[in-house]
């Protein structure tokens, strides 16, 4: 049975069609891999309701079209699912169960996807590096004293654990790729509003985005065929303009111009993390591709942007936690207003509470102009960047974290240095471009490094194809961390 | 710029968060670093670029007007800290 779960989604589900295995077996395979697991990469394990669906699954195989139908999946806790406990890792939610179901997960669930659970990720996804989660650290699967990255860590942990075979994340700036690539998995943030953020709790709604993590570029590709689409319930939601991914799965990357942005590769990254990258753009030309340097000025501008624009957004969004609609509530209360105080004060913890009062700081009357519309004008200035390299080049390929996974514990002390790390991603989720993470080499601790594939709008094909293009060349995505498939 | 723990308690109560006196003492010292670096901003000049809120100039998204079932009131009073079986309880807010 253990080598059902060193295969693709994809493989998988084509198992599952042609009888070799029963959902329902899988799915117990899935639960028992979750409950052993030492990762803490799920928050709440639905094994009543994932037992009960594989067995109806199972009864409905003949009419399956899907080719992720039956396979077991994760879903990351800021993802609403309708009965079961949605957390945002945080206190502040409590038991909340809630009565509908998000987009992405209902269009899934309609594939016949099958969730064993909700992952844990940083509390209302902010943070690097799944610490600040309510219900504990995430381990990562390939050292366990070290972080799997953030905020989607649960997710990528489960995926890089070969507990179940694919799952969803979120991705603000950067959640979705940087724990794809501190795993050693591959991930996509999709272009914005190509996937509804309908369900999805907010952080910040101007850059959030869901987005799958899996084995391979393929699977990638076959849960994105799924999730995408325009949704009259997200008014920001569009047309996915890049409909039949798998299909375009060729490997022919004759002629592609991959751009390589020089002041990506400068003072701050890692030596083993540069050569890796560089790595690749190796293995695409070898398959006909073109590389071409290029000049990106913008580099020390993407994190101050981001954070001023995300912490304005999240100090908003997190408003309507009060303590009255839903979730927790503290006690000992002396009015409305202390009510209000006693559960966000209890109820948030420390980097929440950090970005909501950084992001009243910049929206405040007299800091307004400096801050936050200054951030604005500067957004402008970095998409224009991106308009203008994608005049050059086809894709751009650049690292997806300046290191290797960090250790646990070395983040939460200094919170600067954690928004830091997350220098290559923002700028793309500020753009709304398409970012793929995958999985590259390894360094000397063996820990996996990630490169990145940024597209421009709608460029979603271009991405999957370059990174099927280097998965059919290099085994990185195939290796497995050590106790991932022995339990 | 430097902040203060009056600029902290302000934005604090705008926030609805009531800090204890040793988490607002680290929060002043991490804000100002992090509002400090934030100042690179300044370095680049951006007379005269209009702020981008979306990156798609995306304006006026309608729908058709249909009438769809709401969301059932007993369920989502179910997930209220304090519901009764109308309403969400609160403690009282007019005198």
């Amino acid at each position: 049975m253990n080598e059902l779960r060193t295969l693709t989604a994809l493989e998988l589900g084509a198992a599952i069609r042609r009888g070799d295995v029963s959902i329902p077996e899988v799915t117990v395979l899935a639960l028992n891999a979750a409950e052993s697991a030492p990762h803490n990469a799920f928050i709440t394990l639905a094994g009543a309701e994932a037992m009960r669906r594989a067995e109806e699954l199972q009864k409905g195989l003949g009419d399956a079209s899907s080719p992720l139908y039956g396979v077991p999946m994760a879903i990351k806790d800021n993802i609403c699912t309708r009965g079961i406990r949605t957390s945002c890792a945080s206190k502040i939610l409590g038991d909340f169960r809630p009565p509908y179901e998000a987009a992405a997960s209902a269009k899934l669930a309609a594939a016949g996807a099958l969730s064993v659970g909700k992952t844990n990720m940083d509390e209302f996804a902010m943070g690097s590096t799944t610490e600040t989660s309510f219900y504990g650290p995430v381990k990562n699967p390939w050292d366990l004293s070290r972080a799997p990255g953030g905020s989607s860590g649960g997710s990528a942990a489960a995926v890089a654990s070969r507990t179940c075979w694919y799952a969803l994340g979120s991705d603000t700036g950067g959640s979705i790729r940087q724990p794809a690539s501190y795993c050693g998995v591959t991930g996509v943030k999709p272009t914005y509003g190509t996937v509804s953020r309908y369900g999805l709790i907010a952080y910040a709604s101007s850059l959030d985005q869901i987005g799958p993590l899996a084995r391979d570029a393929a699977d990638c590709a076959a849960v994105l065929d799924v999730i995408q689409g325009r949704d009259p319930r997200d008014g920001t939601s569009l047309d996915g303009r890049y409909g039949h991914l798998l299909e375009g799965l060729t490997g022919d990357v004759r002629g592609l111009k991959i751009g390589l942005p020089v002041d990506c590769f400068g003072d701050g990254l890692d030596g083993e993390v540069r050569r890796a990258v560089l790595a690749v753009a190796d293995v695409l030309k070898s398959r006909g591709a073109e590389v071409v340097e290029l000049p990106f000025p913008v580099m020390e501008y993407v994190v101050p942007t981001y954070y001023i624009i995300a912490a304005a957004e999240a100090s908003s969004n997190l408003s309507r936690f009060d303590g009255v609609k839903y979730g927790w509530r503290a006690e000992g209360y002396d009015g409305l207003t202390d009510l209000y105080n006693k559960t966000r004060t209890q109820g948030f913890g420390m980097e929440v509470k950090r970005r909501i009062l950084l992001g009243t700081f910049v929206l405040s009357s007299g800091y307004y102009d400096a801050y936050y519309r200054k951030a604005l004008q500067v957004k402008a200035v970095i998409k224009e960047a991106f308009d203008r390299a994608f005049e050059s080049c086809d894709l751009l390929l650049t690292p997806v974290a300046p290191a290797t996974a960090p250790r646990l514990g070395e983040s939460l002390s200094d919170p600067l240095k954690m928004y830091l790390s997350d220098v290559y991603t923002v700028s793309v989720n500020l753009a709304g471009l398409p970012g793929l993470s995958m999985p590259c080499g390894f360094d000397l601790s063996g820990l996996p490094i990630g490169a990145q594939l940024i597209g421009p709008h709608f460029g979603e094909g271009r991405l999957l194809n370059a990174a099927h293009a280097f998965q059919l060349d290099t085994d990185y995505h195939k290796r497995a961390p050590k106790g991932g498939i022995t339990a | 710029m430097k902040i203060t723990t009056e600029l902290v308690d302000y934005i604090s109560e705008l926030s609805r968060l009531s800090l204890p006196e040793e988490e607002k003492a680290a929060m002043t010292a991490q804000l100002e670093r992090i509002v400090g670096y934030m100042d690179v901003l300044n370095r680049l000049d951006t007379a005269g670029v209009e702020p981008m809120s979306h990156v798609f100039p995306l304006v006026n998204v309608l729908r058709e007007d249909e009438v769809i079932p709401s969301q059932d009131r007993a369920e989502l009073l179910a997930g209220a800290p304090a519901p009764d079986p109308e309403a969400f309880l609160v403690p009282r807010a007019v005198e």
